[in-house]
């Protein structure tokens, strides 16, 4: 969970630094000619996006944008090639999923059998809390 | 009064325990792979160690698969720092000598390794009767759904993926595999060429 909120962090910190590029104090002036480094930052950020999404194959539980093994590096290789080729996440997705199988998406599709995945939980918590209130009433009654 | 509560409780925990139970019997590292019965990706990977007989090729030139249809192809990844890949190794090399006259390629795919390594491995284990290639960036690999060595994938004279095996392949699973591969695609010996 910290490491969500950490890497969200990130997202937005770099985020403001992709789009604050011009109000830069530096400097170098605005390069409408040189727009390498905040294209590339901004690559970095959809293919950390991307990567957050896909479970490390050799891994336990972790994203391969999380985990240091030599596969997930590879793997975000081939994610952010494909974004430069102009794929869209979910289209990147996708291949992965035919590869691997939909194991590979850390969030489940809400599709079919997986939206029992999404909705059982809070029906669960739902009906517990009636079933709290209830008691509670029925034990605190005044006699 | 008691004897029920110890009733709801037990038949509130059947249904967790039940789930447990099926639960431990399934091996969480066994992951379907959406792969057989779809077409093989793809690869032109380059040569790295030749081979012997009908299955050798050329160190330094590449193997596309799209050369390879109308054999069985035999992919199976592999690396020198596996220890499960050395206990594959024999049966492996001797199916593709088993296979050499028939319409086979056997192709071993070095993964996330250096070449010099997979070469002295090679030497160590007493060689290998089929061509070793390299992977760059393992974009093979993954375009297999590679999640671990060794893995082995066979497919068949149509290019489709027929059989994926996780973990050290045997004999008895390989001739299985590749008999009924060479049966059903009408692949048999009498058509090898010369056999006519």
């Amino acid at each position: 969970m910290t490491r969500r909120i950490a890497f969200l962090g990130m997202l937005a910190g770099a985020a403001l630094v992709a789009g604050d590029s011009g109000a830069q104090t530096t400097p170098a002036p605005p390069a409408p000619n040189q727009p390498s480094s905040a294209t590339d930052s901004a690559l970095e950020v959809r293919t950390s996006a991307v990567a957050a999404t896909l479970r490390c194959p050799v891994c336990q539980g972790e994203s391969i944008q999380d985990s240091p093994s030599e596969l997930a590096q590879q793997m975000r290789a081939v994610v952010r090639e494909r974004l430069r080729a102009g794929e869209s996440p979910e289209e990147i997705k996708a291949y992965f999923a035919s590869r691997y199988g939909e194991w590979i998406l850390l969030e489940p599709k809400m599709t079919g059998l997986n939206i029992v995945l999404y909705v059982l939980p809070v029906v669960l918590v739902v009906g517990g809390l009636i079933l709290v209130v209830a008691l509670v009433r029925k034990w605190t009654r005044p006699v | 009064m008691n004897w029920k509560r110890s009733l709801i409780a037990l038949l509130a925990a059947a249904p967790l325990l039940a789930l447990f139970a099926f639960g431990f019997t399934r091996n969480p590292a066994e992951i379907p792979s959406p792969l057989p019965g779809r077409p093989a990706p793809p690869f032109t990977l380059a040569v790295l160690t030749a081979g012997e007989g009908a299955h050798a090729r050329t160190p330094g030139d590449t193997i596309r698969l799209s050369e390879l249809a109308g054999k069985v192809v035999v992919v199976n990844f592999w690396a020198s720092w596996c220890l499960p890949c050395r206990t594959e190794h024999n049966a492996l090399s001797e199916a593709a000598r088993h296979y050499s006259d028939k319409r086979t390629q056997f192709i071993g795919v070095l993964y996330n390794d250096s070449p010099s390594a997979g070469i002295r491995w090679i030497g160590e284990l007493g060689g290998m009767s089929y061509p070793a290639v390299t992977d760059v960036e393992s974009r093979t690999a993954i375009d297999y759904g590679l999640y671990g060595v060794p893995e082995t994938f066979i497919i068949d004279p149509a290019g489709r993926v027929a059989h994926k095996h996780l973990g050290p392949i045997t004999g008895d699973v390989l001739r299985r595999v590749i008999d009924s591969v060479l049966v059903s695609s009408g692949t048999p010996d009498s058509i090898a060429p010369g056999a006519g």
